[in-house]
């Protein structure tokens, strides 16, 4: 056999090293994009980046935590709500999107007693269910009118322009956050039982992982994320109104970034936002249609190419961007010693 | 209107909920998928109906002649096209397509009908609103009634087919074991995909019966996903006598809600939900799985 020494553990590599490089120069980049750029522009930007947020999120619980959920929305129309709520107590509406945020992972706490006991498809419409019921709540509260809904009415004390530019780099640093946050957690310890979790649960049980603690911690995250981009998204468009914030057309748009970018992979889901984003560019403005072929593409992706664009590129080519496991280097060994020298030359990738 | 008629109608509307829930648990036994295209499926047999009614001007319970047989060829292909190859990849990819799947049909009949709500009743004379006088006050309408008889019939009928029929019983066998059925000869492919027909055709009966207790538009269905899920929650899925049991609960508390506040009716029926989740999650201890348990039949 080959001597151990040999063998490396790979945690980095040039390229991934390069790559995290360049997504820190392309944040510095986006901070001072709004002044070289139009008041339109920035506000795409904003999109795309609470579009990204949500991904990521949806990913860490679905391709993760192995939870699919229909009912995402329940935490971004809470934490559009609560801003509202907030704000209407005096608080600054940026600081009520900040609390609304946290509230809404210390709700997800409360909640995942009951759904996390649920599996797959079962825990996929029981969020679904407590969506419903949060947006029934919500509407008892009469300051939301009914179906009406509630400006964000302290946003217009502030300057449009600097209510913009403020909205954009919160939406800018969210999203450095959920991406931060997700890449330190599956590198971490805890990210182990995580990867191991999304291969099998059972499995992961077996060799000793707590399951129950890590979907906690995923689901709360991903709660406080989604309430995030709620209060973002409410800051960008102003009005609350139940029906859209709560709808499950969020679901579909989260299910369609994380399936074509590709689930459990950490670079699918801002691919799967990016595609999203330019697609919503091109064919938004036709309505139904544009719904029709979300639906189609999201079908034809779980069934011929479930992992994704990036899985695809990533099984195919071998790249790793922004590596979240551990990849085993062997040397190539020459020798006949080794019963199959032909693989002992490949890169082991250890998720 | 009183509280003992609350409940009655409540209980009645729980026969609509036991047949819109019979397919999705029904499914789930056999095939351990859940489907979130159900809701959308019983909306798009409520529309074929609708469309027949109009355009024909045959009676609705006609149609079921032609849109029954038709449900369950697309339920043929619903196994046989989508069903099996996503649940090949794991349990969590069947729940991605068919979510896929409900948003296509779902945007699909509203490029075909618009927004408009339509409703089955206008074609069936005054069977929609004629009503029965129990006495002590309590009047219950016709219709509620009949749903409620067919709910019966066809929990009855189809719990008699499980278990006296050859294919029922191959379908039982498939259920607990698709590997081992096909070493005694029976190909488990068919009879899941028999058993998603099956399913199918009681979807187009809630069809029916949504159609005609209310009106409905194209994005209709997510609530019914929701009724038949949770009715069948409630009553301990895989069991079709509980499903009806289910229901019934699920339409008192929906009824008696209403009773009590104007929005009322949805938060008291996902109250009652939730209270039976956490009542069965505190007694079975933390490694429960409702739909697991259930034997079929």
């Amino acid at each position: 056999m080959s001597d151990n020494s040999q063998i490396s553990v790979e945690r980095w590599n040039n390229l991934s090293v390069s790559v995290a490089i360049m997504v820190v120069v392309l944040f510095v980049l986006f901070a001072v994009t709004p002044m070289f750029v139009s008041e339109a522009a920035v506000d795409k930007l904003t999109i795309l980046f609470i579009y990204v947020v949500l991904a990521v999120m949806w990913n860490a619980l679905a391709g993760y935590g192995g939870m699919i959920s229909a009912g995402q929305q329940a935490f971004f129309g809470l934490g559009a709500y609560l801003t509202i709520r907030f704000s209407e107590w005096g608080i600054e509406p940026y600081v009520a999107l900040v609390i609304s945020a946290l509230l809404a992972g210390l709700s997800a706490l409360v909640i995942s007693g009951i759904v996390l006991r649920l599996r797959a498809g079962e825990f996929a419409i029981g969020m679904w269910v407590i969506a419903e019921c949060v947006r029934l709540l919500v509407n008892l509260d009469p300051i939301i009118q009914g179906d009406t809904g509630r400006s964000l009415i302290a946003l217009s004390a502030l300057d449009p322009i600097e209510r913009r530019e403020l909205t954009y780099w919160i939406s800018l640093g969210s999203m450095g956050l959920s991406l931060g946050v997700t890449f330190i957690l599956l590198r971490s310890q805890l990210g182990s039982s995580i990867q191991a979790i999304r291969d099998s649960e059972e499995a992961a049980a077996s060799v000793g992982v707590r399951v129950a603690a890590t979907k906690r911690i995923l689901f709360v995250i991903a709660a406080a994320g989604c309430a995030l981009a709620g209060g973002l998204w409410l800051a960008t468009f102003t009005t609350f109104q139940p029906r859209s914030f709560f709808g499950i057309q969020w679901s579909a748009y989260m299910i369609f970034m994380v399936l074509v970018g590709g689930i459990g992979r950490f670079e699918g889901p801002v691919l799967g936002a990016v595609i999203f984003f330019l697609i919503e560019r091109w064919l938004g403005g036709t309505g139904v249609w544009y719904l029709i072929a979300l639906g189609l593409v999201a079908l034809i992706f779980s069934l011929f190419l479930p992992k994704g664009i990036w899985g695809y590129i990533e099984d195919r080519f071998h790249i790793l961007l922004l590596p979240v496991g551990y990849r085993i280097r062997a040397p190539i060994v020459t020798s006949g010693e080794s019963a199959h020298p032909g693989e002992s030359s490949h890169n082991a990738q250890v998720f | 209107m009183s509280f003992l008629t609350s409940i009655v109608q409540g209980g009645l509307l729980g026969g609509y909920y036991a047949i819109v829930a019979c397919g999705l648990s029904f499914m789930f036994g056999v095939m351990k998928i859940i489907n979130l295209a159900h809701g959308v499926l019983t909306i798009l047999a409520a529309f074929a109906l609708w469309a027949i009614a109009d355009k024909l001007e045959y009676d609705p319970f006609l149609a079921l002649i032609v849109v029954l047989p038709a449900m369950g060829g697309l339920g043929w292909l619903l196994q046989r096209a989508i069903l099996e190859r996503s649940a090949r990849s794991g349990e969590l990819v069947p729940i991605l397509s068919t979510f896929g799947l409900a948003i296509v049909l779902e945007n699909t009949l509203f490029e075909q009908f618009g927004a408009d709500t339509r409703s089955l009743a206008p074609y069936v004379g005054s069977l929609s609103y004629d009503s029965v006088d129990l006495g002590a006050g309590v009047r219950i309408g016709k219709l509620a009634i009949l749903t409620f008889v067919v709910a019966v019939l066809l929990l009855g009928g189809l719990q008699l087919f499980l278990i006296y029929t050859h294919l029922g019983r191959a379908i039982r066998a498939t259920a607990e074991d698709p590997e081992t059925v096909e070493l005694v000869g029976v190909n488990s492919r068919s009879v899941n995909a028999i058993a998603a027909a099956i399913a199918l055709v009681t979807v187009g009966l809630a069809g029916l019966f949504l159609g005609l207790r209310t009106s409905f538009d194209p994005y209709a269905g997510s609530m019914q996903l929701i009724f038949a899920f949770e009715a069948a929650v409630i009553g301990g899925a895989g069991s079709l006598w509980g499903t009806l049991a289910g229901g019934i609960v699920l339409g008192i508390a929906q009824t008696l809600g209403a009773h009590l506040h104007p929005q009322g009716f949805l938060l008291a029926g996902h109250g009652a939900f939730l209270l039976v989740l956490m009542g069965r999650l505190y007694v079975s201890g933390p490694h429960f799985l409702f739909f697991r348990r259930a034997k079929l039949g």
